[in-house]
């Protein structure tokens, strides 16, 4: 890391501005005019660079931090979207009717759910593709491309088709279903309709992880293989034994982003019954923790309830945020 | 000198960041003035007044602006739709509350007007001046109308509802096809429409329903009631409302005994029923009517009929709305007037099918006279016309939608899943409840 330091910005003085190289005996006005031009290199050299990043934190500033305070300050009252000025105080009633809050409780195991069907499964099938598509094969750009497909498209456009797929009556699964012999399920109850959530969910992401753990088999050096394969490692050897552990650190990314994904999962349970909408099926069966957000905040118009829940949310993935650090960093040192 | 330095710099940084944070404001802010700019006034003179609607309203498709505006040489029209209202309302909530990004006329569905009487009438503008009272339905009036009698709403199309049937599958199930027999039937109580329903039963087709939904039943019996969710105070009463635990009841009984189809209206799944036939009546208002024609083969072209319902009732209708905050507010006004009046009613009728508010209209040609495709022969114009002027004005409150979908969805559906009236009425309750808790 030290010696990226020392080629990434050049030491303020000195530097580019040309102080150093003055001509000897050049006449008084000159050297102050070069002092001037000088003095504004090194004002420019440190402070442009503030300026240039500045548009970023002005936006985020607009758009994250105003947000995340003023929701704060709004989850301490009892406030409408009908009136959203009109605040009241409410204290932290907000957010001690949280811990019981059977819908909450409800929508939080639902995304716990949800998130551990659809991302275990997806990023393990991620693997496996990643290492088909590792091998020579004929047309492989266009194998790659289509996995990309899915990812390219659209959450709604995705989920509609899934909500026919699954439907429960005219639906081609439980057409299919019936021709093997089995009752038709109903997929929008129920334990059945989180798994086809979370299928939706698998469906979209698994090429995207696949893209991912290709790229970083690609770059494992092919000496290893060469020498395990000297010493007798069979290809599933190979695998577990080279490629995992060369995998490491771009597992625990997909893993990382794969969890902040689940816990934020929203569109495919809004869409998926889009007549009971955000209340995410006649018993809440799959509303997720951003849904029930949703619901509360603009079908419901309850502002204050539901900045509440979003800080709760919040805090809730600090948790997971912290669990997955203390995780990642044992690999680590056992590493 | 150093301090000084550092002073200096810090402030041409300052200055800096400050240049190009108005440039970001500006930015954000072009909006803005965009749609001031439009909603002031053109370059060559003409006042521009803007319409703000969802879904389809059809005025433009009409051709009632361009007769407008022929009438009124200095007046230009403009319309954006939003498609549906669940996005168009929220929008229009925080622009009502911010009194920004308004349009000089917006339109308001029924759901929703009674939270907008109630919680944003003084953002708008006492239409009473401007429309008749005596031009409308006494209860389309009345919901565009606060408590303290300011009128910032004029209706449009109302949803007087009847019974839609399929005389084919009557037929076939042994009952009468007459719609006047069968009105006699059922008439003054929706006990008497299962009964019916029973009987259609006994000798039904395989596998095709008396009814399309739960949530359709359910309504239709809601809607013909003078309190539903609210008493005239105000006060939420669905839970103890002797009216609505019948209309639940109702509706679960009948759903268990296989009277109903297992749907959800307007999903997929509902609409191939439609196309499949596999229930025999529902309960629909005129633009129903369209909706059906939209999903069938034309080969059940003049299989329908419709029937007068057990008791009238209303569903859907829109208002239209004016706010203060337009620089048109005048003008606006007298436009939302002129397309509420009954004469533009009967047009839109006659061109885009949407039902008047307008009780006139009920004896004019064009409403007499209607046919549809469906429906063959039927008088649908005099049925519809009758169900309007017979359906009680009701007690509308803020929050009768998420009630209303929660006794159904949350509700009357789950007895179609095996469970019992009172597992889906508890889980109904416990929805609502926790929805209406602020």
């Amino acid at each position: 890391m030290p010696s990226r330091h020392s080629i990434a910005a050049p030491p303020v003085k000195g530097g580019a501005a040309p102080a150093g190289s003055r001509p000897v005996g050049s006449a008084p006005e000159d050297e102050r005019q070069r002092a001037k031009l000088s003095r504004r290199w090194q004002r420019d050299l440190r402070w442009s660079p503030y300026a240039f990043v500045a548009p970023f934190f002005l936006l985020f500033i607009a758009f994250g931090l105003f947000p995340l305070l003023y929701t704060g300050w709004a989850s301490l009252h009892s406030v409408e979207l009908t009136a959203p000025t009109d605040m009241e105080w409410a204290g932290l009633k907000n957010f001690t009717r949280i811990f019981d809050d059977e819908f909450f409780w409800n929508a939080a195991r639902n995304t716990l759910f949800i998130g551990i069907v659809s991302t275990v499964p997806q990023l393990a099938m991620a693997m496996g593709i990643a290492h088909l598509l590792n091998y020579k094969l004929r047309g492989s750009t266009f194998w790659r491309v289509s996995m990309l497909a899915p990812y390219a498209t659209s959450v709604a456009a995705a989920t509609l088709v899934f909500v026919l797929l699954f439907g429960r009556d005219y639906g081609m699964i439980n057409w299919a279903l019936d021709f093997l012999g089995i009752n038709p399920v109903d997929w929008q109850a129920g334990w059945a309709s989180k798994i086809a959530v979370s299928t939706i969910v698998i469906w979209r992401w698994t090429g995207y992880n696949a893209l991912i753990y290709l790229a970083a088999m690609q770059a494992i050096p092919h000496d290893l293989y060469e020498s395990a394969a000297l010493d007798g490692a069979s290809r599933w050897r190979q695998f577990f034994h080279v490629t995992l552990p060369s995998l490491r650190p771009t597992i625990l990314f997909t893993v990382v982003v794969s969890t902040i994904g689940a816990t934020q999962i929203f569109g495919e349970a809004l869409l998926f019954d889009a007549s009971k909408g955000a209340s995410g099926g006649s018993e809440h069966d799959f509303q997720t923790l951003g849904l029930y957000l949703y619901e509360q905040g603009w079908v419901n118009q309850h502002l204050g309830r539901a900045s509440a829940i979003a800080w709760t949310m919040f805090a809730i993935l600090i948790v997971i945020g912290l669990v997955n650090s203390v995780i990642s960093r044992r690999l680590r040192t056992s590493s | 000198m150093r301090a000084i330095r550092t002073a200096r710099h810090r402030a041409v940084v300052l200055a800096t960041v400050a240049a190009l944070g108005a440039g970001l404001l500006a930015g954000c802010a072009d909006d803005g003035k965009d749609e001031d700019a439009a909603s002031s006034g053109n370059s060559d003179g003409k006042t521009t007044i803007t319409v703000g609607l969802f879904g389809t309203f059809g005025f433009k498709e009409a051709g009632l602006y361009d007769e407008y505006m022929k009438q009124n040489p200095d007046i230009q029209i403009k319309e954006t739709v939003t498609e549906r209202n669940e996005n168009y309302y929220p929008a229009l909530l925080s622009h009502l509350t911010q009194n920004s990004g308004l349009q000089d006329i917006q339109g308001v569905e029924v759901g929703n007007i009674a939270e907008i009487t109630s919680t944003q009438a003084d953002k708008l503008v006492d239409l009473s001046k401007y429309g008749k009272k005596a031009d409308f339905l006494e209860s389309k009036w009345a919901q565009g109308t606060t408590k303290d009698g300011k009128t910032v709403a004029l209706g449009t199309d109302v949803g007087p509802m009847a019974i839609c049937y399929r005389k084919d599958i009557f037929e076939q199930a042994g009952l009468p096809t007459d719609r006047e027999e069968l009105a006699k039937l059922w008439e003054g109580d929706w006990a008497k429409f299962i009964d019916v329903g029973r009987d259609f039963k006994k000798n039904a087709p395989k596998g095709v329903t008396f009814m399309d939904s739960p949530g359709g039943l359910l309504n239709a019996v809601l809607s013909s009631e003078t309190e539903k969710f609210y008493n005239a105070e105000g006060e939420v009463i669905y839970k103890t409302n002797p009216a609505v635990k019948d209309a639940f009841d109702l509706t679960a009984d009948a759903a268990s005994e296989g009277l109903i189809g297992k749907q959800v209206q307007f999903q997929p799944a509902w609409d191939t029923t439609i196309a499949k036939g596999k229930f025999a009546a529902m309960s629909c208002p005129p633009w129903m009517l369209g909706y059906i024609e939209s999903k069938s083969e034309a080969s059940s072209a003049g299989k329908w009929d419709v029937a007068k319902a057990p008791k009238a009732g209303n569903w859907g209708g829109s208002f239209l709305a004016v706010p203060k905050a337009g620089k048109n507010a005048e003008e606006a006004a007298k436009l939302a007037a002129w397309l509420t009046a009954p004469e533009q009613q009967a047009t839109l009728f006659a061109k885009r099918g949407s039902f008047p508010s307008a009780p006139a209209t009920y004896e004019g040609e064009q409403v007499r006279a209607a046919k549809n495709k469906m429906t063959g022969d039927a008088p649908i114009g005099e049925i519809f016309g009758d169900a309007a002027k017979t359906s009680p004005v009701q007690v509308i409150g803020p929050k009768d939608q998420i009630i209303q979908q929660g006794l159904t969805d949350n509700g009357v559906i789950l007895v179609t899943k095996g469970k019992s009236a009172a597992q889906a009425w508890s889980n109904a309750i416990k929805t609502i409840d926790n929805n209406l808790e602020k």
